[in-house]
């Protein structure tokens, strides 16, 4: 156990640095000068002023630097956890608007990925014994899964908040509504959570419930099933092995899964005006804000990469045929 | 009598039709036999094997009845059969290699199963630990995980694991057909020590070698598309068989000290027939070499001498 911590956390690590390096190196790439968009928003004509905003600017951003000491004050201010500061939001500290922003995300994502999971495994699991279940789910699943997440925003955003009015459809909260520790508060916050919760957790639960109904049905068949009815074992006992082992490569796909997860929670927010992190990243690049995407996108990594990592812990935890893998097999 | 099977019919549901595996085969087993199934593939063996302890979902009973211990079973009805199985009638499955869950570690399966049958597991402990070690297995396998046993130690856990409630009738399908010959040879000698030492009571061994059956059955029961050709001792099906079908069956096998450079082993001319619409009368016709104008009748499964019953109306 103790190799294989090393080795993955060998590997993660290794992901981790190439991912910080894209992540600083996209926005650089793309077109457009945030520098001088700042000095343009001043409104200044002046020649001199604009030359010394723009050093101004510069210096504090520290464009004015070789590309390379650019990169390696990156990882230094990184460890330090200094993001840079907000071109868009000046001077707001990147890591502060980021901050403030992820609750909205993983305030939609967390519940929509362990419901969704743990609901649609439940209902494909029955829909493996029922006939009247199944001609239900299986055509219901497939729609809702094939459905790109904004487009199943939109279709909630009309159904639900436009043409029934029961939900808001845009924001975090009122905007007429201060952030405060009220109950009236924390109930607009529920308001408007439901909707992009409820898109994310549809699209998922469909993709969760069929896995989990074809992988039952295998496992059902298999032999350790059919052996066990032969020695009299009752339906409860096989249904049990079968689920347990079902839930195996559920739990693969969960990882393969949360990237997509998370792209959707990226859109579904921008559908909703959600103040998550992925109306951050609309933002940051509609604005040329470098440091606040950099920034973004960074998090968004870190959630991935440490999902992920918890994901492969669990899954030695929960297959012995993964363990003896790892410690060699004795026989 | 331990087992008296009566004129059984057991048919898969095709969409071409029914398929009829098993056709009225009516045979007796007595306490403390050991018998043999032979036969080439698809003549109904395995299907009269499972028609004991569990019908599949495409299986159905068409008649007959089968009689254990003064008990008829109650072969289509799955949850009153449900009584019957493991401590009545137990199975050694032809996939016992991959017949234990994977992700449960063995002796927590056990505890599982004996759990729905109301038997607490520390009860048997000692009882399983004893038997584990009579077939040559340390009792740590029930603390390990499948996947860490060879093919032959899978095979002896389960041959302990089916027989663990004293069953009176065991069906051992193709119990050595996966294993090298020597562990065959160590499987073979477990089950007869365990008809030996009364963990059960008789035993259905089912296999299309016959060689394996000549060193663990008492008699042998030999099939064809479906239906019985001939049920003698072993001895006498090995030695002096009636039926043209077992002749050929017999002398099929190669024997220790003949060379086989000069002389062809021989084979049997031709296929069984299609269980879809089998032809009337006696089915091995076609192949048989002692074919006769009667054959189109079907022939009785009629006894010739003690202990030996033939279907064949050449010899009987």
């Amino acid at each position: 156990m103790g190799g294989y911590l090393a080795r993955k956390t060998l590997v993660y690590g290794l992901t981790f640095v190439v991912a910080v390096t894209l992540n600083w190196l996209i926005p650089r790439l793309m077109p457009g000068d945030p520098v001088q968009r700042m000095v343009a928003r001043a409104a200044v004509q002046h020649p001199e002023t604009i030359a010394s905003m723009t050093e101004y600017y510069e210096r504090t951003f520290g464009l004015d630097l070789p590309i390379w000491q650019q990169y390696l004050n990156y990882w230094a201010a990184l460890f330090r956890g200094d993001l840079g500061t907000s071109v868009w939001l000046f001077p707001a500290p990147v890591s502060e608007v980021v901050l403030a922003a992820v609750p909205y995300t993983l305030g939609i994502m967390i519940p929509a990925i362990l419901l969704s999971f743990v609901v649609g495994n439940s209902v494909g699991a029955m829909a493996a014994r029922s006939r009247w279940l199944d001609n239900v789910a299986l055509p219901v699943g497939y729609l809702i899964t094939a459905m790109p997440y904004m487009w199943l925003a939109i279709l909630l955003a009309w159904g639900f908040g436009v043409a029934l009015g029961w939900f808001p459809v845009a924001g975090g909260y009122d905007f007429g509504l201060v952030p405060q520790w009220t109950w009236s508060f924390a109930l607009d916050l529920l308001q408007h959570w439901v909707l992009p919760f409820l898109s994310l957790f549809l699209v998922a639960l469909g993709g969760w419930a069929i896995g989990m109904r074809n992988l039952i049905i295998y496992e059902l068949e298999s032999d350790y099933s059919n052996y066990l009815a032969a020695l009299g074992a009752p339906k409860r006992l096989i249904r049990q092995y079968a689920f347990r082992n079902a839930m195996l490569p559920q739990i693969t796909g969960l990882a393969l899964q949360l990237g997509t997860i998370l792209g959707g929670a990226l859109v579904t927010e921008i559908v909703f005006a959600y103040p998550g992190l992925g109306k951050l990243v609309l933002s940051a690049i509609q604005n040329q804000d470098f440091f606040l995407l950099q920034g973004t996108l960074l998090f968004v990594v870190i959630g991935v990469l440490v999902a992920n990592f918890v994901i492969d812990i669990v899954y030695v935890l929960v297959d012995p045929r993964t363990r003896t893998g790892l410690t060699g097999a004795t026989s | 009598m331990a087992l008296a099977v009566n004129d059984l019919k057991v048919w898969y549901r095709t969409l071409r039709g029914d398929v009829k595996a098993l056709d009225g085969v009516t045979f007796e087993v007595a306490d403390g036999e050991i018998m043999g199934i032979a036969g080439e593939s698809g003549c109904g063996k395995t299907t009269l094997g499972k028609a004991l302890i569990r019908l599949d979902t495409r299986m159905k009973h068409v008649g007959g009845t089968v009689v254990l211990d003064d008990d008829e079973l109650p072969l289509a009805d799955d949850a009153a059969m449900r009584r019957y199985r493991y401590r009545e009638v137990s199975l050694i499955p032809q996939y016992a290699m991959s017949a234990m869950n994977p992700t449960r570690k063995i002796g927590r399966m056990i505890r599982d199963l004996l759990a729905a049958h109301n038997v607490r597991y520390a009860e048997v402990l000692p009882e399983l630990e004893r038997r584990l070690g009579l077939v040559g297995l340390e009792t740590d396998v029930l603390k390990r995980y499948p996947i860490e046993l060879s093919g032959g130690m899978k095979q002896r856990v389960v041959l302990v694991l089916s027989t663990l409630l004293n069953p009176s009738l065991l069906i051992g399908d193709e119990v050595t057909s996966a294993l090298d010959v020597s562990s065959q040879k160590a499987v073979a000698r477990a089950l007869v020590e365990f008809r030996d030492h009364g963990f059960v009571k008789s035993m259905i061994v089912i296999t299309h070698d016959i060689s394996v059956l000549f060193q663990v059955a008492d008699t042998i029961l030999v099939m064809y598309a479906g239906h019985l050709a001939e049920k003698a001792p072993a001895k006498t099906i090995i030695n002096a068989p009636l039926h043209p079908y077992t002749k050929m069956l017999i002398g099929a096998l190669p024997k220790v000290g003949d060379r086989y450079e000069e002389q062809q082993l021989e084979g049997i001319e031709g296929r069984p027939p299609s269980l879809l619409e089998p032809p009337a009368g006696c089915r091995f016709r076609d192949r048989c070499p002692l074919v006769h104008d009667r054959c189109a009748e079907a022939p009785p499964f009629r006894e010739v001498a003690e202990g030996h019953h033939v279907a064949c109306w050449a010899v009987s």
